[in-house]
């Protein structure tokens, strides 16, 4: 099966600091994908190197079409939704209006209707603080907000930096149990960022372990898991 | 008493132009950070557009929008071609270069049409009416379409999908590119609705002021402390700011008058119509600095 997503020798630049120094992988269609490692390995880079929002070399196929060097607007066109580190939240606006504005590129209006009703379906908090300015969410809300926003691009491959970062352990859960349910349900392929390398594992059916900027090891999430060094030595647990 | 009122009156047709000329700041304030100085000589380049267009005969109802469009293109142009280069410059740079656009639209208007005095008719019906003697057909001739001006604005940011789009490249660009949206072109938008917003106020401000290139400068100085009076973040408040300086302005000067006829002590007259704007910028930014109407955004952290 051809790669939805596939990076060969990427690198990536802030300025004259090089983050990336050489990162292949390859995302199937329909799956989930994590990337672990430890602070500064370059995991938000990564995601950021596929949007476009810093500065690239090497190759980036979506769909094998090549999209280093596009715009972040014109990648996001393409069917990426990008959740991103912080969550990105329009603090000034309401959570519908948030949630408006995502699909603000879709022609399709009958469909982007539906979608929101799928996202409220799913996270039905946000259908009762449609109206509410949302920076007064709570981080968790916040969080379903962002990744809610993501859905309502339709995308084909979402890109989630840190879900669980700062939330409870019970709201990780009940987000990670949705995300399950939009990759099985809406069909959307994921490449997940975690610091709680047993959670994504968990999650995703493959993994790639990041250090200091180059792949160092990957494999099924099971193989992974199961691998005592990798596990002490990257993962931390 | 019947002075007073009319003071009032007049207050408002004045902060009309300056709520006007607010709006279009706060325009490019939210989108871009910056402050606009050459906003004043971009409308005062407008009104002789508009001059131009009633010298050929067109009507001024015609012109108004045909002169509005085109200076929509040439903000949109401006942001295009001088600014985007200076996205990521340091603020100062982006100033000298406001008042770069300042000195380049005064002369040229000063080398195309000349530096006399030129006067543009009011574009409203002379009629007399109840208390015609308060205020003049022109002037509530301004306070209307100001007001129109501001509704239709907020419908626009309130209601359609590119206003919010707007006002979400104004407030997060990085989020708004990931929701698909062309920030730079926004901010361009931006630009433009702000240079159509100072024709509109220079068109309506010529007949009252005359017309030659330096008839914005002192208006603009009462748009800055609109703006900031009424808060900079905030277009409604803005225009809000621009009436409240226009009427403060005129009736300071009354009472000042009044004191001086009374107790044959002078303290404060028309001449000091500038400063007393002044001091209601510098006294709302220390008392209040986000403005009377600014909004401070909640956000947690």
């Amino acid at each position: 099966m051809a790669a939805l997503l596939e990076a060969q020798g990427l690198k990536a630049f802030y300025g004259q600091t090089q983050a990336l120094h050489d990162v292949s992988f390859s995302l199937a269609p329909g799956g989930i994908t994590t990337l672990l490692g430890a602070n500064g390995a370059g995991k938000t880079t990564t995601l950021r190197s596929i949007c476009g929002m810093v500065r690239t070399e090497g190759s980036i196929k979506l769909d094998g079409q090549p999209i280093g060097g596009k715009a972040t607007e014109d990648i996001i066109r393409l069917g990426v939704g990008h959740v991103p580190e912080g969550r990105g939240t329009f603090t000034n606006l309401s959570v519908g209006e948030n949630l408006r504005v995502a699909a603000y590129t879709r022609k399709d209006k009958v469909a982007a209707e539906r979608d929101l009703g799928m996202v409220f379906e799913y996270f039905p908090i946000l259908k009762a603080r449609v109206n509410q300015q949302a920076g007064t969410l709570s981080g968790g809300e916040q969080q379903m907000l962002a990744i809610s926003r993501a859905l309502m691009l339709s995308p084909r491959l979402m890109l989630l930096d840190e879900p669980s970062f700062g939330l409870a352990p019970l709201i990780v859960q009940e987000i990670f149990r949705i995300m399950r349910r939009i990759n099985s349900e809406a069909k959307v392929s994921m490449l997940l960022v975690e610091q709680n390398a047993a959670l994504a594992l968990e999650l995703a059916d493959h993994a790639y372990v990041l250090e200091t900027g180059r792949v160092v090891m990957s494999g099924k999430s099971a193989d992974v898991k199961n691998n005592e060094a990798i596990r002490k030595s990257y993962l931390g647990y | 008493m019947e002075q007073l009122i009319q003071q009032v009156a007049s207050g408002l047709a004045n902060g009309a132009i300056y709520a006007c000329l607010a709006l279009a700041l706060v325009m490019i304030f939210v989108s871009t950070d910056h402050i606009n100085f050459a906003q004043g000589e971009l409308a005062m380049f407008s009104a002789y557009l508009v001059w131009q267009a009633l010298d050929w005969g067109v009507s001024f109802w015609l012109a108004l929008p045909v002169v509005a469009f085109i200076s929509f293109l040439i903000g949109v142009g401006i942001e295009r071609v001088i600014l985007r280069p200076l996205h990521h410059a340091p603020v100062l740079s982006v100033v000298v270069v406001f008042i770069g656009l300042l000195a380049i639209f005064h002369s040229l208007a000063g080398a195309i049409w000349g530096h006399t005095i030129k006067a543009i008719p009011s574009p409203f019906p002379h009629v007399t009416f109840v208390g015609s003697g308060y205020i003049g057909p022109h002037q509530i001739g301004m306070i209307v379409v100001t007001i129109a001006l501001l509704l239709a604005l907020f419908a626009f940011f309130r209601f359609t999908p590119l206003g919010l789009a707007m006002r979400a490249a104004a407030q997060n660009p990085a989020s708004a590119r990931l929701a698909g949206i062309r920030v730079d072109w926004m901010l361009a938008l931006g630009w433009g609705l702000a240079a159509a917003i100072g024709a509109v106020a220079g068109a309506l401000v010529a007949p009252a002021v005359y017309l030659e290139p330096n008839m914005m400068a002192s208006i603009l100085l009462y748009g800055f402390a609109g703006a900031l009076v009424g808060g900079i973040s905030s277009p409604g408040g803005a225009v809000a700011g621009g009436f409240i300086v226009g009427v403060l302005e005129n009736v300071i000067a009354y009472l000042g008058n009044l004191f001086e006829k009374t107790t044959g002590v002078y303290v404060i007259g028309n001449g000091e119509k500038l400063t007393v704007a002044l001091i209601i910028v510098i006294t709302v930014l220390t008392l209040k600095p986000s403005g009377l109407f600014g909004q401070v955004s909640v956000k947690r952290v």
